[in-house]
């Protein structure tokens, strides 16, 4: 099945919002509890980094009998150096973004912790495209 | 008395019942929905907040409790009470009249719950010392909250809190106390008086025991009532002998913030079932951090605003915030005031485990409930989504999940109804039949005296 949601850049107040429907979604398919919390955590920290850096994103996600493959598609500034950003604690959040106890540079680390399978594709200046799947046990 | 599998005390009275949906809509767990004009609960999902009673305009909810005369078939007979009791009496009351009028109702031992309070104190904090224990630790004070986390939060019933509460250690404590004196275990009977439907139901089966230990449950309001007609006006002997176990920090216990106070380094207190789901929200996206406790309680001013009291919540928070005043700290009651075996009574506090219940599954076999799920999300397109309630569902997804799961029609929408009219699919007699059979023909009827109109229930 397929849900899809979008996102406003800068917008924390409802960050969150895809990541509680999607956990809603899969507790009622009795997915395990521990599977259920590292997608949700991944999908929250994909939701704020669109919050934080992008302009608007989308996610898009579709849950097959064993997986889950969800698709976090942003308009914003892009990533220069993934491979840099996928450093805990680098970080590139402004001051205000940190202020609000965001930016510590654990997002792209956390996505990898708690995903199966983490691809991230971006062109600076036009957008980012985050591809995660996990699988159900 | 032996657990019962899902005892629920909660009843609906069909003949005030006016199925106005005011319940169903309250009703953090969506267990109730309206089925010929009436409210029926699903007692699979019930949790006992008591949420429904507490917003019925036509109090069509009753509780079940057990008859008082039960306890003239034992010699000892014991009254188990939580402390915010004494908080419902007016003022020119004092604490030995209430408790001396509670013996002329037929009790010989009257015992406040919260005592003796320390053992419980240093028992959680044992339990929190262990660093292999989930945090935050959430408490297991409040049945309702146990139940809503293991069904709806299923994930977060590893940080239960695994210590019994108050009743349980009063229930122990006063049996131990009464063999002392020379009673005989099957001549001690114990009531317990409620001031909520979650704790008949914790009492009466147990989450994560085998039985109950306590005989009877009644109402606090009913008791409070029955003491009110025996109550002397004049002062009575002095009985504060039965109050030497109770503290500052027992008397606070049921209010909020009564046992985050104690715990942890960074302890939440949160009171009211609709703020509860919101931070379990939260807490089950890890969205929350650093926190060591929780203290979640389902009624407003926790046990202060139970709805079984009798008295103002606010008002009695603040008779028993100036009662405490009065009473010494738990850590001031020696052991030889306490008298019993301390290690033996703590053991009986630790519960072996409380197990998940998730609620809201659609099935066992995923793929069936992938497509079921498909095919609620799509008739949910289709719907007002104004959560009008006039289907008997709490809200529109509620009822596509009910359509899916057959124990709902499309024609129970009337927004499908009216657009089916007007496509000229049914008549306006089919549609208006259709809702007679759902709401019954009296709602149609003009009545002055109609029952569960605006301010009925204030």
């Amino acid at each position: 099945m397929k849900l899809t949601f979008s996102i406003q850049g800068g917008d924390f107040t409802h960050a969150g919002h895809p990541s509680s429907e999607v956990k809603k979604v899969l507790k009622q398919l009795d997915i395990d509890g521990k599977t259920i919390k590292n997608i949700v955590i991944a999908l929250y920290e994909a939701e704020v980094n669109v919050v934080a850096h992008a302009w608007m994103g989308t996610v898009s996600v579709d849950i097959e009998e064993n997986k889950i493959t969800i698709w976090v598609t942003d308009e914003g500034p892009g990533i220069a150096d993934i491979e840099l950003a996928m450093q805990a604690g680098f970080s590139t959040a402004s001051k205000e973004v940190r202020e609000m106890g965001f930016g510590a540079g654990m997002g792209l680390p956390n996505m990898k912790k708690n995903t199966d399978e983490l691809q991230i594709e971006s062109e600076v200046g036009i957008g980012t495209k985050v591809k995660m799947v996990n699988y159900f046990s | 008395m032996s657990g019962l599998p899902n005892y629920h005390a909660l009843k609906v009275d069909a003949a005030k019942c006016i199925g106005c949906t005011h319940c169903m809509k309250a009703c953090p767990t969506e267990a109730i929905r309206v089925i010929d004009g009436l409210a029926v609960i699903d007692h699979e999902r019930c949790v006992d907040c008591g949420q429904c009673h507490r917003s019925c305009p036509t109090r069509a909810f009753y509780v079940e409790q057990d008859d008082l005369a039960k306890i003239k078939a034992f010699k000892y007979r014991v009254i188990l009470f939580p402390s915010i009791m004494i908080g419902q009496f007016p003022e020119k009351y004092n604490e030995t009249q209430i408790y001396s009028g509670l013996k002329k109702v037929g009790f010989t031992h009257v015992f406040e719950v919260e005592q003796p309070i320390q053992l419980l104190i240093d028992s959680v904090n044992e339990y929190l010392r262990n660093e292999e224990n989930p945090k935050p630790a959430i408490s297991t004070y409040c049945p309702a909250v146990v139940r809503l986390i293991q069904g709806r939060y299923p994930s977060l019933s590893e940080n239960l809190i695994l210590r019994k509460a108050p009743h349980d250690l009063a229930a122990h404590f006063a049996i131990e106390r009464l063999l002392l004196e020379g009673a005989q275990r099957d001549e001690i009977g114990l009531f317990y008086a409620t001031p909520c439907i979650a704790k008949i139901a914790s009492v009466k089966s147990p989450v994560g025991e085998r039985e109950s230990i306590v005989d009877g449950i009644v109402n606090m309001n009913h008791l409070y009532n029955e003491v009110m007609k025996v109550i002397s006006e004049v002062e009575v002997e002095d009985n504060s002998v039965q109050r030497q176990n109770l503290s500052e920090e027992g008397i606070l216990w049921s209010l909020t913030r009564g046992e985050s106070r104690h715990f942890g380094s960074r302890s939440i207190a949160i009171d009211g079932i609709h703020n509860v789901v919101r931070f379990l929200e939260r807490l089950e996206n890890d969205q929350v951090k650093g926190v060591d406790f929780l203290e979640l309680r389902a009624c407003d001013q926790s046990c202060a605003g139970g709805i079984l009291l009798t008295g103002n919540r606010f008002l009695t928070v603040e008779k028993l915030e100036r009662r405490a005043k009065r009473y010494p700290s738990a850590k001031d009651i020696s052991e030889s005031t306490i008298r019993v075996n301390i290690e033996e009574l703590k053991q009986k506090l630790v519960i072996d485990s409380i197990s998940p219940k998730p609620l809201f599954i659609f099935g066992k076999d995923r793929v069936k409930a992938m497509d079921k799920m498909t095919r609620a999300q799509r008739i949910v397109c289709s719907l007002p989504g104004i959560d009008c309630g006039a289907c008997g569902a709490p809200n529109c997804h509620a009822l596509a999940e009910d359509m899916v799961n057959r124990k709902a029609k499309m024609s129970d929408c009337i927004f499908l109804q009216q657009m089916w009219e007007d496509e000229g699919k049914i008549t306006a007699g089919k549609a208006h039949l259709n809702v007679q059979k759902k709401w019954g023909t009296d709602r149609f009827k003009a009545d002055c005296n109609k029952r569960g109109r605006r301010n009925e229930g204030f």
